[in-house]
Formats: structure tokens, sequence, C-alpha cells
């Protein structure tokens, strides 16, 4: 059995725990894909992976930790979201890097957003909402609020912890899926408002989870010491499908690689997982982060990033995608 | 005078004039032809008296004139070595008692290597392979006992069994295969067997016969120490022919009974070890021991108690047969209380070997698997008794050897004899004696097989779960297995995942200090436990810090309990303890020697010190130890992982060097180990001598001298150490001073463990303290310890006692052989 790898590279230089990961840009090549990280100090710092180097810096959150990034597929626009409740979308074109717009938040929490691009200009975003258990959706660009999902009153599934806006091609109606603070993942109806399906797959919160549209499965990682594997049935009815148990409790971040043949998990136990998503078989076990993982990505051409809070970016190019 | 008789005579007395003076082939070969009426077996036989007379009176007169006569010129006076055929035929067809004797005569009388000696040696040769032998043997059997001449039945038994000595002698260089002892005494058991079968041949047909002459032969080749030869042909034979019929059982039995007193114990020991089981064994002997007092003597005393060399199936060959029959099976009730008497005696345990004990365990185990209940009930109590003695004694000797004996012999024996007290369990691994021991006291089969004996059950049953359980590991693996095979569009390969361990909170102090307050105050049992897994590495990386609390932090060590179960508490612990006594010499090595004399500790933490002082010795003596001060190059009992690893890729890394690199030449390797001085030898002092004094001072909870023996064990074993650590320093001569004087105190202790250590106390002295030195020093102590030495060598029960005294005896001759040359002649 082969040792386990290295890193392809290693990026430093964040000057802090790394929060968010994103890639962009890789349908041109890889000299003009970039990776982009958000840190606890509030910067957002943009990497060339062909120089391995920071090309620019975002500064715009205030010193507080960047949570969220995401880029639109419509042109090189950023959206980050930050602890100092403001989600921030930034023009990156030809080299510029200004905030040109920015939604002010009303939770404090961690809860990631998620955004649905449906046309050309309009998309949807949703993020956690002002009351504690609220998520609210918002049209944008009008920054239009559209509705505001709120569970049943006897429900009490405490706070929205990640967020997942889907749109499958059997309905256009859209989907959010939601894991809450008392480990539950939920399947809002975002146009009737109403939760189509809650399974309760950990007793934990959950920290991240990840949907396979094309599979209707979907994997879900919390604080405690098992992923939890449900899928998707035509009926919109949630179904846990298993449990994967780990060594050491806490997940921070789920994510399936683009091509569906890859899991990979940033463990609080400093180390990254990657498991084969369909028959969920260990495949690594990846021990280079000296503190606990925050966030992975996957890059559209098969490279995985992990960031910590080590203030160290990975980059692994693992069972490359032929 | 009758005339029949006078006629043999004047015809016999006429061939040997004939034969001693002719020199005529054809009037010689007439003559003897003329003679061979006598022998019968020719177209014109002689009278059955003539032949009888013949035999009686004549045989042997002329069969010494026919040897007489042997020589080359002499067989050659007719061609084709008629003669020499005609010649033969007297020996081989006449009655063979007198051929044998005649040629063994011949034989021994004949001197150096010459013609007539290899001619008759070859015809001794075809006289056994026609199988003479037999008609000997044969022969004493059919003669009423009041006929046959004691005098010439003891000179055929001693040449009968002797002739591969006496061959060899006579023969020497020449000596042929066939009078091989290997070769001969198989074709003996032949023989032996064919006799047997012809007594029982003639008593089917009512004639009488006895066997006892075939009894003196076997019993006799037994004491000459070949009953693996010979009884190895006869035994299997016989459990053939015992099988079916009465008669052949009776006969053996007669065969066995007759054998004499004084080569009873070499039969019986052979046929304990050849016999394949005691049912055959019982067939073969009958009642044998209720018959023969010598015979009840060795089966129940002999070979029980004062032999131990026998293997484990002769031993329950022979239990068995005492327990095949009833009438036997008060002897096996006996042989089993005296058996547990002989277990429980603590003077047994002190004095006999390991290996009688061993024996005389597997013995009481095979008893009592023999045993119905209601027999043990009824000498219960004795037998408790002496168990009970038994397991005392055994479980507070230092030698773990002889606990583990006991553990095991008492779990299976109180099972037995107290069975519906509540079980007794000992903790006790696993290993290759007790999973005999316990498969012995298993009920035994009831029929022997040939192949029972060859293979003990033990194997077989053990191996079976283990067939079972791979089988349902394959079984597991396969779902995972057919699994993978549909995922050959991408056969993702799992890199290793062995380090995916369970991480271990970041709660680990960072500071000695922090670690000594987390030992002693902390709640938090993680904290704690951490505080003790970083604590060896923080005392290496910060021995001034180390130095400020030494005594401290050995004082937290030496009391610190096990409150929560930590993996390798005691490990870890001892390595911590090792570091900070490495650190910190002289404070820490003053405080634990007082403490190790100290009250209100226990057994185990005055180990403990014991143990932590030898390794912080030999911490501080390792040479290069100040170049490279690595938390893991302690001499702990378990090394972390990634120590074990890193020689790994250090070989891969040399062997890639050593295979890319092209040397034209080899020399020496430049660079040798760099000296440094030995840092034990400021310090030595402190770790000896405060141990070394306060050993003959009982304490109210501490009697070294009395029943705590074992930590004298250690204490002599650590002192030992310590004196060979304590190599090449100043103190060396007084240490050895000390060290051979208390040898001397305790040299004739009663436990074998404590004068192991003695031993290796000596060895270290010998090997440590300067030769020079020992001669002027301490000569006297020298002298005295030699004289000791050789008295354990001789006659010490303790195996591993005697090899250590030998070997201090080879150091004690090297040393002189050392000094010799400087000593002027």
């Amino acid at each position: 059995m082969a040792a386990p790898p290295d890193p392809q590279f290693v990026l430093r230089g964040t000057q802090s725990a790394v929060h968010a990961l994103h890639f962009c840009g890789g349908a041109q090549g890889r000299e003009h894909q970039r990776l982009l990280s958000g840190s606890l100090s509030g910067l957002v710092h943009i990497w060339s992976l062909q120089t391995r180097r920071a090309i620019a810096t975002l500064d715009g959150h205030g010193g507080q930790c960047v949570i969220w990034l995401q880029t639109l597929p419509q042109g090189p626009q950023l959206l980050s979201q930050g602890r100092d409740l403001k989600l921030c979308l930034w023009d990156l074109a030809e080299g510029r890097n200004a905030v040109v717009d920015s939604v002010d938040l009303e939770s404090v929490g961690f809860c990631r957003g998620s955004i649905l691009a449906r046309g050309q200009q309009r998309w949807m975003l949703a993020v956690p909402g002002r009351g504690s258990d609220e998520i609210q959706i918002l049209e944008m660009p009008s920054k239009t609020s559209v509705c505001t999902l709120k569970p049943e009153a006897d429900a009490k599934p405490g706070m929205p912890m990640c967020l997942e806006l889907r749109q499958t091609d059997s309905s256009p109606r859209p989907r959010l899926l939601a894991g809450y603070e008392d480990g539950s993942v939920a399947l809002w109806d975002v146009s009737e408002r109403k939760v189509c399906s809650r399974i309760a797959c950990h007793t934990e919160p959950v920290m991240g989870l990840d949907f396979d549209s094309q599979k209707a499965r979907g994997v879900s990682g919390s604080a405690e010491k098992a992923l939890a594997v449900w899928s998707l049935d035509e009926q919109q009815a949630l179904q846990v499908r298993g449990t994967h148990q780990l060594t050491n409790p806490g997940i921070s971040d789920v994510k399936i690689r683009p091509d569906r043949k890859l899991l990979a998990t940033a463990g609080w136990d400093h180390r990254v997982r990657v498991f084969h998503w369909r028959t969920m078989k260990p495949l690594a076990v990846l021990a280079f982060h000296s503190a606990a993982v925050h966030c992975v990505a996957f890059a559209a051409d098969g490279l995985l990033a992990a960031g910590s809070k080590d203030r160290r970016i990975s980059v692994w190019s693992l069972y490359p995608p032929s | 005078m009758d005339p029949v008789l006078s006629s043999v005579r004047l015809t016999v007395r006429e061939a040997v004039h004939t034969l001693s003076s002719s020199e005529d082939g054809g009037c010689i070969f007439s003559t003897l032809e003329f003679l061979k009426r006598y022998l019968g077996e020719t177209e014109n036989p002689a009278l059955p008296a003539e032949q009888e007379e013949f035999a009686r009176l004549h045989f042997s007169a002329l069969l010494r004139c026919l040897v007489s006569k042997l020589s080359p010129d002499w067989l050659g006076l007719l061609p084709d070595g008629q003669l020499e055929e005609l010649w033969a035929s007297f020996f081989l067809e006449g009655p063979a008692d007198q051929a044998f004797l005649v040629l063994m005569e011949a034989l021994e009388d004949t001197p150096g290597p010459s013609f007539r000696l290899m001619k008759m040696a070859r015809l001794l040769a075809r006289f056994l392979k026609a199988g003479r032998m037999a008609a000997v043997m044969e022969g004493q059997c059919r003669q009423q006992a009041e006929l046959a001449f004691p005098l010439l039945q003891e000179a055929l038994l001693v040449r009968v069994v002797g002739l591969p000595d006496r061959l060899a002698n006579c023969l020497q260089h020449e000596n042929l295969a066939e009078f091989f002892p290997q070769r001969y005494y198989p074709l003996l058991g032949e023989e032996a067997v064919r006799v047997l079968q012809a007594v029982v041949d003639s008593l089917r047909g009512g004639l009488d016969c006895s066997v006892s002459f075939v009894s003196q032969v076997v019993g006799k080749a037994c004491v000459y120490g070949r009953q693996k030869e010979i009884l190895g042909v006869l035994v299997p034979r016989l459990t053939a022919l015992t099988r079916g019929s009465c008669l052949w059982q009776r006969v053996c039995w007669r065969l066995v009974e007759c054998v004499p007193d004084r080569a009873m114990e070499a039969v019986l020991t052979g046929l304990v070890e050849t016999a394949p089981g005691p049912h055959t064994l019982s067939r073969l002997l009958g009642n044998l021991v209720l018959k023969s007092k010598k015979a009840r003597f060795v089966m129940t005393q002999k070979l029980l108690f004062l032999q131990y060399r026998h293997s484990t199936p002769a031993l329950q060959s022979l239990l068995g047969y005492l327990a095949v029959d009833s009438q036997r099976r008060p002897l096996l009730v006996q042989a089993l209380k005296e058996l547990m008497e002989t277990w429980g005696s603590s003077s047994a345990i002190r004095h006999a070997p390991l290996d009688q004990q061993r024996y005389v365990s597997r013995a009481v185990l095979i008893c009592l698997a023999h045993l119905a209940d209601a027999e043990l009930q009824d000498s219960r109590d004795e037998l408790l008794a002496s168990l009970m003695a038994g397991v005392k004694c055994r479980l507070d000797s230092s030698l773990p050897a002889v606990r583990r004996l006991g553990m095991i012999v008492a779990e299976v024996a109180s099972a037995r004899i107290h069975p519906e007290g509540p079980p007794l369990k000992f903790q006790y691994e696993e290993d290759e004696l007790s999973c005999e021991l316990l498969a012995l006291a298993a009920p035994q089969p009831a029929a022997d097989s040939p192949s029972e004996a060859g293979s003990p059950v033990t194997p077989d049953a053990a191996e079976t779960p283990d067939k079972q359980t791979e089988e349902g590991g394959v079984l597991q693996v396969r779902p995972q297995g057919s699994d993978s095979e549909l995922d050959s569009d991408d056969e993702f390969v799992p890199y290793d995942m062995s380090g995916d361990q369970e991480l271990k909170s970041g709660k680990a102090p960072m500071y000695v200090r922090d670690c000594v307050e987390a030992l002693t105050t902390s709640e938090d049992w993680e904290r704690w436990e951490a505080a003790l897994r970083a604590l060896e590495g923080l005392v290496f990386r910060n021995p001034a810090a180390t130095r400020e609390v030494s005594v401290e932090l050995a004082q937290v060590l030496l009391l610190l309990e096990e409150k929560t179960s930590v993996a390798g508490f005691e490990g870890l612990r001892q390595r911590a303890l090792v570091a900070v006594t490495a650190t910190a010499p002289a404070p820490v090595a003053e405080y634990l020697t007082s403490q190790f004399y100290a009250v209100n500790y226990s057994l185990r933490q005055r180990m403990d010190i014991l143990d932590v002082l030898a390794l912080a010795a030999q911490e501080l003596s390792r040479p290069g130890r100040l170049g490279s001060t690595s938390p893991c190059g302690s001499p702990g009992p378990t090394c972390p992982p990634s120590c074990a690893r890193a020689p790994t890729w250090r070989a891969v890394v040399d062997e890639r060097i050593r295979r890319k690199t092209r040397r034209f030449s080899q020399g020496p390797p430049r660079k040798g180990l760099a000296g440094s001085p030995n840092e034990f030898n400021a310090v030595a002092g402190y770790f000896f001598f405060p141990l070394i004094q306060g050993f003959d001072r009982p304490l109210v909870t501490f009697d070294l001298l009395g029943d705590d023996q074992l930590v004298l064990g250690r204490l002599a074993h650590t002192l030992g150490a310590l004196m060979y650590l304590a190599v090449n320093t100043t103190v060396a001569v007084s240490m050895g001073k000390a060290l051979l004087e208390f040898v001397w105190a305790l040299r004739f202790h009663g436990d074998a463990y404590v004068r192991r250590g003695l031993l290796s106390a000596v060895s270290s002295v010998l090997l440590s303290v300067p030769a020079e030195r020992l001669l002027e020093d301490l000569p006297d102590e020298l002298l005295e310890a030699r004289a000791w030495l050789a008295d354990v060598a001789e006659k010490d029960p303790d195996d591993d006692c005697r090899m250590l005294a030998v070997k201090a005896l080879l150091l004690l001759e090297k040393l002189r052989d050392k000094l010799l040359p400087l000593t002027p002649p």
C-alpha cells in the first residue's frame, strides 16, 4: 500500500487562519486558474496557481473573518461573506478589485450562503436571516427579499449552519438544502416556503453538506464522529443511506469533486479525508496540516485545496480525472 | 557300552583323524559327506539314536577340528569351493547353539586380521542371515527346566546379546555391517518374535515351553541400552499379534514376567516409551505391576519421581496403563496422592529443577484426567491440602515460570478436586506450556491409534478455530472485493491510512513546572494524561528547568497512581522518571535511594526505583550521549513509532547512495565514534552505595532478608547492572569490593532468583574492575568467590544459576590468562 501522498504545493502568506477557499477560472486553462482564499483577518487573497503567488489582496470586511467565497458564473464577479455582517460583490474583471455592491446581513452566525444562478443576469442568494432559525432568500442583483424560510413553530431545529441552493433538471422549482444546529438536514421548497422533507442525520450541528444532483445523493458532516450519506427520492423525500464512522470527531466542510468521483472532508483533527464518492470507500487521509482544517475546495480539473487554521493552504492532486 | 554309541564314537574318531592328517581332497570330502549323515537331511540318514549321540557328544569336537583346519590351502584341495560349502554346512545345519558357541569361541581366539578370521566372520553373518539365531534361542526354550545347564545358558546369553561388542573387538576396522548394533538388535528382535511364534505353536500342540531365555535376551539387550532397537521391532509385532489372541497375550505377559529383576527397569522403561498408548501397554504387560514388586516400584515410583526425562506420550501411556484395569486403579490413586504431595512440598519446589517440576505437574494433570470424581472425593482432603500448600509456595516464588506452573495446575486441579466450589481463575498469558498442560487435563480418547502417540491432540484443536476465523475473514472481505470489481472504470487504489490515529487533544503543558502542577493537582484527566505523555520530551529539552524541580518531580512521579486507564502508563512514568534522573543524577539518585529503604512504599514502587536507577545509569553511561540528546534515545521498554520508522528511510537512502556510487577502493570508515567522558563516573556513588548499605536492616513493612526476597533479587540484579555500567570509572574498585562483600553475605540464599542476581553481580565485578586492581585489592575475595562459583556450577538445582556460575568462572579464567604474561617468569 502506497505511503500517504504529499501535497503538490503549499501556499503560505495569508498570515491568519484560512476559512474559505474557492477555485475560479479553470475553464480557460491553468494559467488563468485562480484560487481565492478568505482569512480570519478579513482579507481575501487571490492566488495564481501557475506562479503560486498571491496576485491580489482584497480587504473589504473590516478585519472580520471571511467565511464564504463564490464567483458568479456570468463574469469575473466575486461574492465574499464576512462576519462583519456584510456580503460584498467584487468586480475582478481586468485586474480590478473594487466592491461594486454589498448586502447587509442580519445574522452573526457562521452559516455560509449559497447562490443559484438561473439566468444571465438574475440569480438567487440564500443567506441566514434575521431570526436565529430563519433563512432569507434574495433576488440578485436587485437585492429584493423573495421570502424568508422559517421552520414551523414546533420544529425548533436551531440555527441554520449550512445552505445549498439547487435546481434539479426534473423540476424547475428551486430547492434549498439546509443543515441545522440540531443535526437535521431539511429540504425546502423555496417557492412554497415549506419543508418538503427533513431527516435527523446527526446528533451534533451539521457543519457542512454537499449534494450530487445527478445521483440525487448528498453527504453531510457534523461535529460528531460520523459522516451521513442521504438520498433524495422522486417524492422529494430525504432518506438516510448510511453513516460512515471517522477516527476523530469534527468535520468543518465536505465537498464532492465536480466529476462526482471523490469526496473530500475537512476535519478538526488536522486531516483531510478523501473517499470514493459512490462507495464511500476511504481512499486517503492527508495529514499535512498542524491545526484544524476549515475548508476544502475542488477545482474543475480535479485539483484539491485545503485551508487550515495553521495559515497554510495545501493543494493536492489526487486520482486525476481522466 | 551301547554298541550304537561306540560305533558313533569310532566313526567320529576316524573322521577326525582323517581330517587332521589327510592331504587328499577327495578323501576329506567323502569323510565329511559320511559324517553329514548324522545331521540328518540326507538320503540315508543315520539312526535317530546315533544322531542324538553325535549331536550331544561329538559335534563340538568335530566343529573345533574343522575350524582348526581352515586355511586357503585346505579349502583349495577341491575346486569350485566344494569343500568350503560342505565345511560351512556343518555350522549352518548342525545344532545351532553348539555351532554358535564354537564359532564365537574361535572368532575370539583367532588373532588379528587373517584369512581364517574373515572366513569365520562371514560364516557368522551367514548364520545370522539364515535365521539360526532363532534356532539358538528356540533350543533353549524347548529344554525342560531341569535339563537346562545354567552355565551353558549363561555363556550363550552373554554371547547372543554381546555379539556386536565382541565382534567389534575381534574385527576392529574389518567389522561387517551385519554386526553393527543398529542392524543386529532389530534382527535379534525379529528372531525373538519367531521364537515366540514357535513357542505359541508348540503350546497349541500341547507341548510345554519356557520363554525365560527370550526374556533374558530381551532384558540384557535393554540393560545394554538397546531398548530402541530391539523393542522398536518387538513392540509393533507383539502389538499386532496380541490383538486377537489370548494365548499370545499370555505368552507376552510371561515374557515380561520372566525378565530378571535387574533388567526389569530397562525393559519397562523401553516398553513405556515404545508402546503407542495405554491400551497397548496394558495388553503387553497384563497385571505385571500387581505380580512383581520390582515392576511396581519401577512403574509407580521410579518413572514418576526419580526420573523426569520421559516424553509426555510415555507418561500418558504409563498412567493410562494404571487406569485401564480396575485392579490397578488403586495404584493410580496412590500415585496421584504421592505426586500431589511432591507437587506441594516446599522443599521440592526449592530444590527440584524446573524440568522435574514440569514433569510432575504433567503427571498430576494426566492422573486427574483419568480418575473419576468419586475416586477423587475419597481422598479429597488430602489432595486439597497438598494442592493449597503447593500453590502458596509457587505463587511466592520469584521465578515467573514456577508461578505460572502453580497457576495452571491449581486452576485445573481445583476444578477437579473441588468442583462445587467457586472456580479458581488466574491471569496468565497463554503459551505453549499452558496449552499443552490444559490439553493434558482434558479426558483422553478411549482407543489408542498408532498416530495418536506421534501427534498430540492439541495442535488440531487449536487449528480448527483458526481455519474458521480465516474463512469468516474471507467471507467478510468478499463483498468489498466484488464491490471494487465494479469500480473497474475508476480504479482508485487507497493510500496507506495506518497513520490515521485518534488525535490527542492539544492540552499538553509546555513547561516542566506546568507538568508537575498538572500531575499533582489537575482533575482534568486529559490534561493529566497529556502532561504525562509530554513530560519525557520536556525534560530532555529543558535540562536547566528540570534541575530546578528535579527532586519534586521525581517525588511526584514516584507516587503517581494510575487514576484513569492510560495505555502504557507504567512505561510513560518510568521513562519520565528515567529522564529526570538522567538530567539531574545526583539529587534525584540520592532521593530515590533514600526512598528505597523508607517505610510506606509498596514493593512495586521499590522495584520501580531499582529499575529507574539502572535505566538512568545506562542512559548516563551511554557513549555519545552528550552529542545527541534525543528524547527517544532513552532505553525505555517501548519506543514511539516515529523512532521505529526513522531507520527505514535511512536504510533506503543509504541503499540508494550505495547503488548510485561507484567506489574505486573501500577504505576503513573514516569517522569513528567520538570519545566522550562517562557521565556516570561522577555520580555512580550516589546510585550505588546508599542502595547496598541498608539491605540487612529490616523495617516493619519491608524485610529484604525475610519475605521480600523478590525485591532482594531485583536489588542484586540492579547492583550488578550499576557495577557493570560503572566500567572505566574511578569508583569501580570500591564498588566492586562492596559488591563482593554483599554477594558473600548472601551466597547461600535459598531463592534461585536472588542467587542469579548475585552471580550476575559477580560477573559484572569481574568485567568492570580492572584486572590489576582486582588482584591487588581483592585477592581473598576472589579466591572465595571462585570456590563458591565452582560449587554452584556443579550443584545448584537451577539451570540458570549453573550457567551463570560457569560464565563467571570463565571470566575468572580469562582474567588469569590476561595477568599471566605480566607476571615475571
